[in-house]
């Protein structure tokens, strides 16, 4: 069997006496859609925190692509190539839509501290950064400040951000919180297309996004993760219908 | 950012590049032949003295802004820098054999490893973090350096300072900096080198990380960059340009004290910088152009020039966050619509008495000053090139009602202007 790209082992966290984290263990493939769902307060941020080295764990392993990455600054995990987005909007709004994306590449690009090289003379950089701009639709946007983006905008553009630097584990965190229907497909089928062929964790409420999106899915309750496999598998789970599901479910009909 | 033209999409990158490319050299090539032009302008001595002092300045507020305006770091000591420059280039100045070995104009180089050098060793820790943790670090680094002036005589010279003679540097083409006009030369070279290196350093991969750590710190790890490292390499840079202003400094007053790294100076940077405007590359340069022009013009004509600094600064924090640049820059729109001909009418109906309001007000504040401070007896001032006794009512009188006239009028146009404003901004919006 071939290394999971991402691979949890008993991971706790504790803030003081309150255990967020319970002992997680998870394994997933590569090219792995997986979808995190849980009730609010369930720890799925936190879980997210924990892989991407925001926070420190208590105990436990995250490896990626089966290399240890607990200990390590979160610009270095990105550099082994995990990418993340973040619940609330996370761009660098005083910046051009272009230069947000365009310094999304520079590392990926090799151009790490340089004081050497000049970005406008880089016709790669250009170049990749408009196509980037191009899948998420923004290319009209290109020259505007980031702040001044619509809500559903922004969304596109963290995404683009986070899959600019070419990572192959995209770990994106409620995508589509706070947006309308129209904007939620927009946003689903753009996630479809930029993730092709990569792995993808998400943590999503809408159950919609979710099943249409996931390969496999996660239930996590109390910091504990009480199902995972097969979106139909755990549709069909009395334990996640009783905990969770068929609230959820009934609310969306 | 700001320096990037808006572009047409949907042209090729290349062709936005060639644009671009005349668009960037023009100001450098015109800022050039100014430089070359001033002196024959501006030919008495002190005029070269003040155009001296403004590009030192020029190139210490250029510096500064890397910290503050580009990479999001308050420092209230980075006179330090400068300051160390400056020292190390009298001790290479002193150093004869040394001296002698290279021609001047070399000099600020030395100036500027100083200066980077003591920034490596300062930045290691205080680029841990921005905000107040940066801030005070500086603070105390500061302060600890300007009181070890009095105590490391051996470098700082305690309280005379280090002088030192530049003349005994290697001829540089025969030229041995004897007179105001070649320093200003050697100054004038520097300004353009330093403002030109600083502006590409803002173009690499590096110096766009720091605006991007600035906005977003936690992103751009996310980004694969150390938050840390960025400021660091953005610390030390500007260390460098810091020190060779202090070289510059060192060039031409022969003396360098505590003065020069002292807090009133790193605080004089900050003001001079953020007056200018901090969100745009050459708002420092015009900072450092008026800021000059008030200290060594206005104090000629009245001893309360730091007070109206002062004010000059006051307003531009409370009413134009953007600085001089920043209220330059908001015409640019105006412009690009073509509406720029609505404004002027309302311009001269409002700012005109506001300035006449101003100068009044002006006026009340010298005659205080007169009236509280001047010898017992001495009771004639001249003020606006009119002779009068600040002890009889009619002026103050004048001065009153000139003021209350003059802000009264602008008051009352100013909705007229703000409606203009917005009249020149709309139509064909941007978004």
């Amino acid at each position: 069997m071939s290394v999971p790209a991402l691979e949890l082992t008993g991971l706790t966290k504790s803030f003081g006496h309150a255990k967020i984290i319970r002992g997680i263990d998870l394994s997933i493939g590569k090219a792995e859609r997986h979808a995190i769902i849980g009730p609010n307060g369930a720890g799925k941020s936190t879980l997210f925190n924990l892989i991407t080295a925001r926070f420190a764990p208590t105990k436990g392993t995250v490896k990626l692509h089966g290399e240890d990455v607990i200990g390590l600054q979160p610009y270095q995990i990105n550099r082994k190539g995990l990418s993340r987005s973040f619940q609330i909007t996370n761009i660098f709004p005083a910046m051009t839509v272009f230069e947000n994306v365009r310094c999304a590449l520079l590392w990926s690009q090799g151009y790490k501290y340089s004081f050497w090289n000049l970005v406008n003379n880089s016709r790669r950089l250009t170049e990749g950064a408009d196509a980037i701009l191009d899948q998420i639709n923004l290319l009209e946007r290109r020259n505007l400040p980031a702040g001044t983006l619509s809500y559903a905008e922004q969304r596109a553009l963290e995404i683009g951000i986070t899959i600019a630097g070419g990572a192959d584990v995209i770990m994106l965190d409620e995508p589509t919180a706070g947006m309308s229907h129209s904007e939620t497909d927009y946003i689903t089928d753009l996630i479809m297309k930029v993730t092709e062929g990569k792995t993808l964790i998400m943590v999503e409420h809408d159950m919609g996004v979710v099943f249409g999106l996931a390969d496999r899915i996660s239930v996590l309750v109390y910091g504990e993760i009480i199902a995972t496999g097969k979106p139909a598998d755990v549709r069909a789970d009395p334990k996640v219908q009783e905990a969770y599901l068929g609230a959820a479910l009934e609310a969306e009909h | 950012m700001s320096n990037q033209l808006t572009t047409d999409p949907s042209k090729s990158a290349q062709r936005m590049r060639a644009g671009s490319m005349t668009m960037t050299l023009m100001p450098w090539i015109l800022a050039a032949g100014a430089l070359m032009l001033m002196p024959f302008i501006f030919t008495s001595s002190s005029a070269l003295t003040i155009m001296n002092q403004m590009w030192i300045t020029v190139i210490f507020a250029l510096a500064y802004n890397m910290l503050l305006g580009q990479g999001g770091m308050l420092s209230f000591g980075h006179a330090v820098y400068a300051g160390v420059g400056g020292f190390a280039c009298m001790h290479i100045m002193n150093a004869s054999d040394f001296f002698a070995s290279f021609p001047l104009p070399v000099l600020p180089v030395f100036g500027g490893i100083f200066g980077a050098g003591l920034a490596m060793i300062v930045g290691s820790f205080s680029t841990r973090s921005a905000g107040t943790v940066f801030a005070m670090i500086s603070l105390g680094v500061g302060e600890l350096i300007a009181a070890s002036s009095v105590i490391i005589v051996a470098f700082f010279g305690g309280e005379e300072g280090i002088s030192g003679d530049r003349t005994y540097a290697m001829p540089f083409f025969g030229n041995e900096f004897l007179q105001q006009i070649n320093v200003y030369y050697l100054t004038s070279f520097w300004v353009l080198l330093s403002a030109a290196l600083m502006y590409l350093w803002s173009r690499t991969p590096v110096g766009r990380m720091a605006n991007a750590v600035r906005d977003n710190p936690e992103r751009a790890e996310f980004l694969g960059y150390s938050a840390r490292w960025v400021r660091y390499y953005s610390f030390v840079a500007s260390g460098f340009f810091a020190g060779i202003a202090g070289g510059l400094f060192a060039i031409n007053y022969e003396i360098v004290t505590e003065e020069n790294l002292n807090t009133a100076s790193s605080g004089v940077i900050l003001l001079v910088t953020f007056l200018g405007g901090v969100g745009f590359f050459f708002g420092p340069i015009i900072g450092a152009i008026v800021f000059t022009l008030v200290q060594t013009v206005l104090s000629l004509q009245t001893e309360l020039w730091a007070f109206y600094a002062g004010s000059l600064f006051l307003a531009t924090v409370m009413f134009f966050p953007g600085g001089l640049a920043g209220l330059l820059m908001m015409h640019v729109p105006v412009f690009k619509l073509g509406k720029a001909k609505l404004l002027i009418e309302p311009y001269f109906k409002t700012l005109l008495p506001a300035a006449i309001g101003i100068l009044g007000l002006c006026a009340l504040v010298e005659m205080t000053f007169h009236f509280r401070h001047a010898t017992k007896g001495d009771n004639e001032m001249t003020l606006f090139w009119t002779t009068f006794d600040s002890h009889t009512v009619l002026p103050w009188l004048i001065a009153l009602a000139v003021t209350a006239v003059g802000l009264a009028i602008a008051k009352r146009t100013a909705p007229a202007l703000k409606e203009a404003w917005s009249d020149a901004n709309s139509a064909g919006e941007v978004s």
